[in-house]
């Protein structure tokens, strides 16, 4: 069987790379491009440990095959921060706590900037719900809802 | 040097920035799947079908034959291990069951147990390759149910265990693998003097420790048998030495290397991996990465025990407890060691009872073997007695919270399993919790509160850590303890205190198993604990070679000098003149004053302080469907001293939302042929963001004087209370008891429907 | 996962050509999140799949006369994004909102979620009680049948070989037409419904329902049209004699399985309670429905 070419951007950068057809782009960013940050916790979508954002989409990317990123632009956890400068997000999550094993947070990371991409003012249920897709079994997601709103602050200026 | 005054503390007791913590939320750290290794395979494991059979010939020949598989192992490949080679230094685990568990042999004893493995050149060939592995199996009858395993002609899973703790020694084998008995005073005569007596049955199902990163390694055995594993683990140290064990090799032979890791709870306290990927790696001469699926680890990894938990209770009208009983009996799966020993000793540990029995059975059934999970079988125990506790409560129309004031563990008094207890801080939880907001908020229709306490002993055991001073004085302590939630911080937090330097100045690293020595796993709430104390008394040491060093810079004698905030000094005016010296000058002119300066300890820790916990929990029910909605919860915790508060908090959440998904959501669901349907993270529910509200904490401190600043245990005690905060809750909403878990809607809805409409809360 | 092949056609032609072709199991790939799953599973072992996410049109929302047309591959975050169809629809808006998680949303498509014929699917009930038709395209051309005709059974449809749902048409509600969907699940989110209903109903001025459409799904093998339900709204206000009426309906009409989301005892009550409380918040949304729907932006 022979593979497929894909050509695609990820986190800013044209990307090529070659591909089996069953092979799902989780599989993709961590087997062929080096990107380990995105995490397979489950396979089945179930999870979210393996979210990115595909055409200002969030999305998990082990239900997607590698063939279908062609032609996408595609951001991993690496190109949340802006080079040595973290996002609201990933400095929010430091701050407050909010990562204990740290497994689910690149997901979380992604999934809460994708929330904040589209609104700047969540409230604590939105909020919730957005991240309902996203697992943590260390926290208890209150210092992670805490981050998300208090960076959603940072970012409409309310805050520091 | 004692540091337990918080008066004095300038760093232990903040919320610095954890020292992973870049690397964490950047996607940069690198857990168990995350390693590659030049001319890496893929290995994939072939499980049993069936719950129990007989395994009658493995042809692995096509398997082999396939282009790109490098390696097929069976059980052929593995050495036996004897009785007496079972237990390795003071590990908790019977190492000939554990390689029995790692890889069948002569019998899969549950549905998911390993066959066979192989390793190929591309996950897409390995999965083919296991297709083509031919086993011949004899179905045997199986049983899944832990009462249907301890009834005579119950299907039986070994012919040579024996029933441990009865006397005569049984000359049959059984299911029943141990039987434990605690017991004080006279428990008959106790109940007789009861004015009230309460006789109740719970019922639990296995629930998983759900860790979101699957077992993960990869495995490089060279051809003169060096070896490096990489994987996540709780101990780095326990994964070397049962790899060894198992397969056959000199420890010494072997570098464990602690990726981080994703979670474990006490899942990650025992091996699955490692031993099929050394051997895999060993035939095929190429390093070897096995990766379970999530599928793999509910099939396959251990859950804790499904329970029966009886329950009785006397007591007088007045509150006082006059005898208390209890019989738990857990499953342990394929192999003996579920928790039920800790189970009887925690419930009960609670109270300070004048008549107490408890006995627990340890019940073997063809469903994977259990693995430890948080307080391994306190929760289970717990949530018998403090339901029981409840339900004597309003019988006696004593309020809950007065009620474990009257009856529970102070100082001094004698716990059912023998200990006298020392400082602990019971008592001050349910005063914690009487000064609470919560205990006074107004509850809405359909509302209702409940409240539960639970203890846990934590462990001490054995760390070692090393502590070095860098030329440019910056420091670097090495530990032994993967880091599962923020432990790395406050390492690094406790070694800045010591030395009276910034907490950026002192960088924690997780040494491998050259790097380091023998560290006993991480778990049994123990790291701060065990692990502080280890860099504590490294970097004190430090400090008296710093002295010496200091001394001879000013040519005076070494107990002239004294240390304090970051630099000595010279002590006292006749000591001389001399301008205090920091880290960086005296670790510029090691070399010329001694060599570098280091220090390693090792120590075995004792004294750890038991944990304490009392929490309320506000549910709102939907009468009409059964669902139970969390409103508000608080959690209130003996935590010693909190080195780094927000961890201490986050362990309070996650241990709580941990109980709300086993009181509420999560069970293994098996069908009549003991086949798991719900091994994924779609229908076996674990809480989501959504189903949980803020989770409120209270942190306690009584000092622990055993610990150099104070600390106890913290991360287990607070799964132990919430199944019964939420079915106290659930009762006082709508007057229905819920006695079997999950207390899922269905349940809740024919609960309400078995009885009249419009029926009063029963008070 | 299993080897498989991959294309992704330009046209709908292509698209049959491919799936008619393949020597054995073809299916389409639009949303991937169901498909994958049972790939992954082995429950289903594709010879060849068709990503048809590059054919014009069929990922879009545009309206056309007196419908709403909706692409095949449409995802349900820009379903839901939708202010035109979250006014017209908010039921089926509910329901698309209710697949998985907010990352299956970002993926997962109205035609996936039918032709996947799970019985437990979220967007079909309030599509279904829309009255909405879908467009199919196959080797013998193309045709158009009520969505209601799609499924036969868990895990099966009408679909011929090498045929494709490629739009969805659901007529613009009348004035004073609105719809609710609710599900019933154990947690606040991510569960597969144990029931769904869906309710659409069309109010004289004086609330009097003069037109509805109940659906029931996770109750049966396929979604479930109860007309007897309708009947108990039809000519009536929603008082609590129709309430009373139509819970039992709902629950008449329920033949549901004991699996492990829920047994049928459960299900058939909670399918009255569902109906009940669709049907309150439907009526409610008819009943501020403007007397003109094509007035853009009026409320």
């Amino acid at each position: 069987m022979s593979k497929i070419h894909v050509t695609t951007v990820i986190n800013g950068e044209p990307v090529e790379y070659l591909c089996e057809p069953q092979q799902t782009l989780l599989d993709v960013l961590r087997d062929e491009l080096g990107l380990t940050g995105s995490k397979e916790g489950c396979g089945s979508g179930d999870c979210g440990a393996c979210s990115v954002i595909v055409d200002g989409r969030l999305v998990c990317s082990c239900l997607m095959l590698g063939a279908e990123a062609a032609g996408r632009t595609v951001t991993t956890i690496e190109g949340v921060a802006n080079g040595d400068t973290l996002h609201p997000v990933q400095q929010k999550f430091l701050e407050h706590a909010a990562l204990q094993c740290g497994f689910c947070t690149p997901g979380l990371i992604v999934a809460a900037k994708a929330l904040l991409d589209e609104n700047l003012n969540p409230t604590e249920e939105e909020t919730r719900y957005w991240l309902a897709g996203n697992l943590c079994r260390c926290t208890g997601y209150d210092k992670v809802i805490r981050a998300v709103l208090d960076a959603a602050a940072v970012m409409r200026g309310e805050a520091a | 040097m004692s540091y337990l005054d918080k008066a004095g503390l300038k760093i232990v007791g903040t919320r610095p920035i954890r020292p992973d913590g870049v690397d964490k939320v950047t996607g940069r750290a690198n857990f168990g799947a995350d390693m590659v290794m030049p001319g890496m395979l893929w290995g994939r494991i072939k499980r049993s079908p069936h719950a129990h059979a007989r395994i009658l010939g493995i042809n692995v020949e096509k398997a082999l034959a396939l282009p790109g598989v490098k390696a097929v192992i069976t059980r052929a490949d593995f050495p036996d291990i004897s009785r007496e080679r079972a237990q390795l230094g003071a590990s908790p685990h019977n190492l000939r069951d554990l390689s029995r568990n790692c890889m069948a042999q002569g019998k899969a004893l549950y549905e998911g147990h390993a066959v066979a493995a192989v390793a190929a050149t591309s996950p897409a060939i390995a999965e083919e390759a296991l297709d083509l592995i031919e086993v011949d199996y004899e179905v045997l009858p199986h049983v899944m149910d832990v009462e249907a395993a301890m009834a005579d002609g119950a299907p039986l899973l070994h012919d040579d265990i024996f029933t441990a703790g009865i006397e005569p020694k049984p000359t049959k084998p059984s299911n029943i693998a141990k039987v434990v008995r605690f017991a004080k005073g006279d428990v008959e005569a106790g109940f007789k003097e009861a004015d009230i007596v309460i006789e109740r049955r719970y019922t639990t199902q296995p629930v998983h420790q759900a860790y979101i990163e699957p077992h993960a390694c990869v495995v490089s055995v060279g051809a003169d048998g060096q070896t490096t594993i990489w994987s996540s683990s709780q101990g780095q140290f326990m994964v070397r030495g049962y790899t060894a064990r198992i397969c056959g090799a000199d420890i010494a032979n072997i570098r464990a290397m602690p990726a981080e890791i994703g979670g474990g709870f006490g899942g990650k306290t025992i091996i699955y991996l490692e031993p099929l990927a050394y051997m895999l790696s060993k035939k095929s001469g190429k390093p070897v990465k096995l990766v379970m699926s999530r599928e793999e680890v509910f099939r396959a990894t251990g859950p804790t025990s499904g329970a029966v938990v009886e329950v009785k209770l006397g007591a007088k009208k007045d509150g006082h407890i006059t005898a208390a009983q209890t019989t738990l009996k857990y499953q342990a799966g394929a192999f003996p060691g579920s928790p039920v020993q800790q189970g009887c000793i925690c419930a009960l540990a609670v109270y300070d009872l004048p008549n107490a029995e408890t006995v627990g059975y340890d019940v073997l059934s063809n469903r994977p073997k259990v693995a430890a999970y948080r307080a391994p079988g306190a929760p289970i125990g717990s949530f018998g007695v403090e339901s029981c506790m409840d339900e004597l409560a309003h019988a006696l129309k004593i309020d809950p919270l007065k009620l474990r004031e009257i009856n529970g563990a102070k100082d001094g008094a004698k716990a059912t399993h023998g200990v006298t207890w020392v400082n602990i801080g019971y008592q001050k939880t349910l005063e914690a919790a009487r000064a609470t907001e919560h205990l006074k908020a107004p509850l809405g229709p359909n509302q209702g509160r409940g409240i539960a306490s639970g203890y846990w002993h934590n462990a001490g055991g054995e760390s070692s850590a090393a502590v070095h001073v860098n030329e440019d004085g910056t420091v670097t302590v090495t530990e032994g303890h993967p880091d599962i939630g923020g432990s790395r911080a406050s390492m690094a937090m406790m070694v800045a205190e010591v030395f009276g330097i910034p907490f950026e100045n002192v960088r924690p690293v997780v040494g491998d198993t050259t790097s380091i020595g023998f560290s006993a796993s991480t778990g049994g709430s123990r790291v701060t604990f065990a692990g502080g104390m280890a860099v504590t008394q490294a970097a004190e040491k430090v400090i008296e070679v710093l002295k010496a060093r200091a001394a001879v810079m000013w040519d005076i004698s070494a107990d002239a000098v004294e240390w304090k905030d970051g630099k000595a000094y010279p002590a006292g005016p006749n000591a001389g003149s001399f301008e205090p010296l920091d880290l960086a000058a005296i670790a510029n002119r090691a070399a010329r004053t001694g060599g570098p300066i280091s220090a390693e300890v090792q120590i075995n820790a004792q004294g750890q302080g038991p944990g304490f916990t009392t929490h309320i929990c506000d549910v709102e029910v939907d009468r009409e469907t059964g669902h139970v909605k969390i409103l508000r919860y608080t959690a209130i915790q003996d935590v010693g001293r909190a080195i780094h508060p927000s961890y201490v908090e986050g362990q309070m959440q996650g241990g709580v939302t941990q109980g709300v998904g086993w009181a509420l959501s999560e069970e293994y669901i098996y069908d009549k042929d003991g086949r798991l349907e719900n091994p994924g993270f779609l229908d076996y529910r674990v809480p989501v963001a959504s189903d949980m509200p803020m989770i409120d904490t209270v942190l306690v401190e009584v000092p622990n004087p055993r610990h150099p600043f104070g600390a106890r245990g913290v991360g287990e005690v607070p799964i132990v209370p919430p199944m019964a905060a939420v079915a106290n809750a659930i009762f006082a909403a709508t007057g229905m008891r819920l006695r079997d878990l999950p207390m899922s809607p269905p349940k809740l809805r024919a609960a309400l429907d078995a009885v009249e409409p419009r029926r009063e809360a029963a008070e | 996962m299993p080897r498989v092949s991959y294309t992704a056609p330009a046209t709908v032609d292509e698209a049959v050509k491919a799936l008619a072709g393949a020597a054995g199991l073809a299916r389409v790939l639009s949303g991937g999140t169901d498909l994958l799953v049972q790939m992954k599973s082995g429950r289903v072992k594709p010879e060849v799949i068709v990503d048809t996410k590059h054919i014009p049109g069929l990922i879009g929302i545009r309206e056309e006369g007196d419908c709403f047309v909706i692409g095949a591959a449409t995802p349900g975050a820009m379903i839901s994004a939708d202010e035109r169809l979250e006014r017209a629809f908010p039921g089926i808006v509910e329901g698309v909102d209710l697949i998985g998680s907010t990352q299956i949303q970002g993926r997962a498509s109205i035609a996936g979620n039918l032709c996947n014929a799970s019985p437990a699917a979220d967007s079909v009930p309030p599509v279904i009680a829309a009255r909405a038709t879908a467009v199919i395209v196959g080797p013998n051309g193309r045709r158009e049948v009520p969505v209601e005709a799609i499924v036969t059974g868990p895990g099966r449809t009408s679909l011929a070989k090498g045929e494709l749902v490629v739009e969805f048409r659901i007529p613009k509600p009348k004035p004073r037409q609105s719809d609710a969907y609710l599900r019933f699940i154990p947690r606040t989110e991510m569960d597969i419904a144990v029931v769904g209903c869906a309710v659409n109903v069309t109010l004289d001025g004086n609330g009097v329902c003069t037109d509805a459409r109940v659906v029931l799904g996770a109750v049966a093998p396929t979604q479930l049209i109860v007309a007897g339900a309708a009947e108990a709204l039809i000519g009536r206000k929603l008082d609590d004699d129709t309430l009373a009426r139509l819970d039992s309906a709902a629950q008449a009409a329920c033949h549901p399985i004991t699996d492990k989301r829920g047994t049928i005892e459960y299900r058939t009550k909670v399918a009255g309670v569902l109906a009940r409380r669709a049907a309150a918040i439907a009526f409610e949304r008819a009943g501020v429905r403007p007397q003109s729907d094509s007035i853009p932006g009026a409320i």
